[in-house]
C-alpha cells in the first residue's frame, strides 16, 4: 500500500467517524427549525395581548394569559365554524371511502367491459383540468350550489388520485379470493363488501387521512362560494379573515403600540386571537396524524410511483 | 367486405357474447362504477364546455347584465398578451415553480440521504414524524405563522441581527417574495418529499453496499455510487410529473401572503384568473388565461416525457 492511498484511507476513516455526529446535529437543527414556528405560535396564543404587540416572544409566553382562548371559546361563531368544519370533514371522508374503493374494485376486474374507457377518463382528469372559472360557473350557475352546505360535499366526494392508490392496492391482492367467492355464487357487490373492502383497511386509513386533512384545511371553497353566508363559514375561513384584519391593523398597531398599551381595555389583540385559533384548528390534526404514519407512507408510495 | 366478415364468423363461437350482453351480465360492476363515472364526466369534463367563454366578450357590464356576450374570436387572448400584469404573472408563476422544483427536489433528496444514514430507528422515526408535520397544516395556518416569523421585528430578523445583518422587510418588499415562498414551501414539504425517495432507497439491493465496502468505498462513495444511482428512476419520474405541473405555482400562498406592496412579484396566473374572474366578473379574459395555462402544461408534460423516452429513462405516459 502506497503512502498516499494509506493517507487517503485515514482521511476517509475520519469522515466516517465524523459523519454520524454531523448528520445527527443537522437533523436536530432541522427538527428545531420545523417546530420553532409552531411552538412560537402556541407561545403567542398564551401571551397577554398588549404585551405581544412588542414582539420578541420565542418559545415561551412572556406574560402568561389565557384571555385569547377565553375570548374565542366564548364566541358562538367559532363553535358554528368548528361544527361546519367537523361535519363536512366526516361526511366527505365517509363518502370518499365509499365511492373511491368501490370504483377501484371494479377497475381491477379484467373481464369488465367498461374498464378501459373508465380508467382512461379517470387518469386523464389528473392532468387535464377545465380550470377555475369553468368549474366556478358549473357549481354556481349550473348546479346552484352557492350559499349552500352542499358546495362543501358534492364537488369533493370523489378523488382520482385516491382511487389510483386503492386500485393499485386491490390489484395486489390474490386473485383467488375473488375466484373462490365467485364459485360459491357471490356477485361482485357482495365480493367487494364482504371480502375486498375489509382487506383494504390499511390503505383506507391513508385515504381517510388525506381526504380528512384536505377537507379540514380547505378555506377556498368558503371564500369562493359561501363568503356572504356567515353561518356556513368554516374554521379555516374564520382564520383567513383574521389574517386579513390583522394585516390591516398591523401597520396601525406598529405606529401606536404605546397608545394601544395604555388604553388596553381588553387583554387580547388580533395577533394573539389569530394564534389561538391557529392552535385550536391544528390540534385535531396533531392528534391524529402520528398514529397513521406507517399507513400513509405506504399509501403515498402506492399512489405516486405506480400511478 | 360482408363476405369476409361472414367468412370469419365461424371462428366466433356461438357462446361469445356481444358488448351489451357482456355488460348486462356484469350489471353489478356497472352499478358500482357508472354513477361515479357520470359524476366525473359532470365535474371534470362538462366544465370544458365553459372554455367557449374564452371567445366571448364579457367586458361590457351593461350587455352582460342583459345576457348578451358577443363572439369575439381570439380577442381575449390578444388582450391578455398586451397586458403587462398578465405577462408578469407568467414570469412569477414560472419563477416560483422553478424555485420550488429545484429547492424542493434537492432538499428532499439531501434529507432522504441523511435519514438513510441514520442507524438508530427511534431517532429516524422521530425526525420523520416531526418533518412530516408541516405538510398537514393548512396554508392559512402557515401564512399566519410566516407573518410572525418574518415580521420586521420577528425571529428571522433577530437572527440576522445577531449576525450583524440589517433587518429585512420580508413581507413588504416584492424582490423577496419568490424566495420567501421558496423557503416556506421547502419548510412545508421537505419531510413529505423524502417518503418516495426513502422507499426507493430501501429497494436497493444490500449486496451492492457490501460489494462497495469490499472495494474499499467509504460512506460518501457509497452514497455517490450506490444510493444516488438507486433513486435515479424515481427522480426522473417525479421530475416529469413536476415539469407537467410547472404552471401550477399554486395560488393559496401567493393570495394569502401577497399584498399591495408585493403584487408585482406575487401575482401568479391563478391569482390573475381569480381576480379577473371572480372579482371583476370578466369570465372571458379569466377563462382565456386558464386555457393558456392548461395548454402550456400539457405541452410541458408531453415534452418532458418525450425527452425522457429519448434518454432511455422511464416514462409516465
Amino acid at each position: 500500500m502506497t503512502n498516499a492511498s494509506y493517507q487517503n484511507q485515514k482521511v476517509r476513516k475520519h469522515y466516517d467517524v465524523a459523519f454520524p455526529i454531523v448528520n445527527t446535529v443537522i437533523l436536530i437543527l432541522l427538527m428545531f427549525v420545523t417546530l420553532y414556528p409552531v411552538i412560537n405560535t402556541v407561545a403567542y396564543s398564551f401571551n397577554d395581548g398588549t404585551d405581544a404587540l412588542k414582539a420578541g416572544i420565542g418559545l415561551w409566553p412572556r406574560v402568561f394569559s389565557t384571555k385569547s382562548y377565553e375570548s374565542i371559546l366564548s364566541d358562538p361563531a367559532v363553535y358554528q365554524a368548528a361544527w361546519i368544519s367537523a361535519s363536512k370533514t366526516v361526511i366527505i371522508t365517509v363518502l370518499n371511502l365509499f365511492w373511491t374503493s368501490m370504483l377501484a374494485y371494479t377497475l381491477t376486474r379484467k373481464e369488465y367491459v367498461l374498464r378501459k374507457v373508465i380508467t382512461t377518463m379517470m387518469v386523464l382528469t389528473m392532468y387535464v383540468n377545465a380550470g377555475l372559472i369553468p368549474n366556478y360557473l358549473l357549481i354556481s350557475r349550473t348546479l346552484h350550489l352557492r350559499n349552500t352546505y352542499w358546495v362543501y360535499i358534492i364537488p369533493t366526494m370523489f378523488s382520482c388520485f385516491n382511487m389510483v392508490v386503492l386500485r393499485t392496492y386491490i390489484a395486489g391482492l390474490p386473485e383467488a379470493l375473488v375466484e373462490s367467492a365467485r364459485i360459491d355464487g357471490a356477485g361482485d357487490i357482495r365480493i367487494f363488501w364482504q371480502i375486498i373492502f375489509p382487506l383494504c383497511k390499511p390503505v383506507l386509513a391513508t385515504v381517510a387521512l388525506f381526504v380528512a386533512v384536505g377537507s379540514w384545511n380547505s378555506w377556498f371553497d368558503t371564500h369562493l362560494y359561501n363568503a356572504s353566508k356567515t353561518e356556513l363559514h368554516s374554521l379555516q375561513y374564520l382564520l383567513k379573515m383574521k389574517l386579513a384584519t390583522t394585516n390591516q391593523s398591523a401597520n396601525a398597531a406598529n405606529a401606536s403600540v404605546e397608545a394601544l398599551t395604555s388604553s388596553a381595555a381588553s387583554k387580547t389583540t388580533p395577533v394573539t386571537i389569530r394564534c389561538a385559533i391557529t392552535v385550536v384548528s391544528t390540534v385535531p390534526i396533531l392528534v391524529v396524524y402520528p398514529f397513521l404514519q406507517k399507513y400513509f407512507v405506504t399509501g403515498m408510495v402506492l399512489g405516486s410511483v405506480k400511478g | 367486405m360482408t363476405n369476409y366478415t361472414q367468412g370469419t364468423a365461424r371462428y366466433v363461437s356461438p357462446k361469445k357474447k356481444g358488448f351489451f350482453q357482456k355488460l348486462a351480465s356484469q350489471w353489478q360492476l356497472a352499478l358500482m362504477s357508472v354513477p361515479i363515472f357520470l359524476y366525473v364526466l359532470l365535474f371534470n369534463y362538462f366544465p370544458m364546455w365553459g372554455w367557449r367563454n374564452a371567445f366571448l366578450d364579457y367586458s361590457s357590464k351593461k350587455l352582460v347584465a342583459r345576457g348578451i356576450t358577443p363572439y369575439i374570436g381570439f380577442d381575449n387572448f390578444k388582450w391578455l398578451f398586451s397586458r403587462q400584469d398578465f405577462l408578469l404573472s407568467i414570469r412569477n408563476t414560472l419563477a416560483m415553480s422553478l424555485i420550488n422544483l429545484v429547492f424542493g427536489t434537492v432538499s428532499a433528496i439531501v434529507l432522504a440521504v441523511l435519514l438513510n444514514e441514520v442507524r438508530q430507528k427511534m431517532f429516524k422515526r422521530t425526525v420523520q414524524t416531526i418533518t412530516y408535520l408541516p405538510h398537514f397544516l393548512s396554508m392559512v395556518i402557515i401564512v399566519a405563522m410566516a407573518q410572525n416569523i418574518f415580521a420586521s421585528n420577528g425571529p428571522v430578523n433577530d437572527l440576522l441581527g445577531l449576525l450583524g445583518i440589517q433587518p429585512v422587510f420580508w413581507l413588504g418588499e416584492g424582490k423577496h417574495f419568490w424566495w420567501l415562498v421558496g423557503i416556506i414551501n421547502v419548510w412545508k414539504e421537505v419531510g413529505w418529499g423524502t417518503i418516495i425517495y426513502i422507499s426507493a432507497m430501501t429497494a436497493i439491493d444490500p449486496a451492492l453496499y457490501e460489494a462497495a465496502s469490499i472495494d474499499g468505498a467509504g460512506r460518501f462513495q457509497k452514497i455517490l455510487h450506490v444510493t444516488l444511482p438507486g433513486i435515479k428512476s424515481t427522480f426522473v419520474i417525479l421530475l416529469i410529473m413536476n415539469i407537467g405541473h410547472l404552471m401550477e405555482a399554486g395560488f393559496e400562498i401567493q393570495y394569502l401572503l401577497g399584498n399591495g406592496l408585493t403584487a408585482e412579484f406575487s401575482r401568479t396566473i391563478d391569482v390573475f384568473v381569480l381576480e379577473y374572474g371572480t372579482s371583476q366578473m370578466d369570465f372571458g379574459v379569466a377563462t382565456a388565461a386558464g386555457i393558456f395555462k392548461s395548454v402550456v402544461a400539457i405541452i410541458l408534460l408531453l415534452g418532458a416525457n418525450f425527452i425522457s423516452r429519448r434518454l432511455g429513462e422511464d416514462t409516465l405516459v
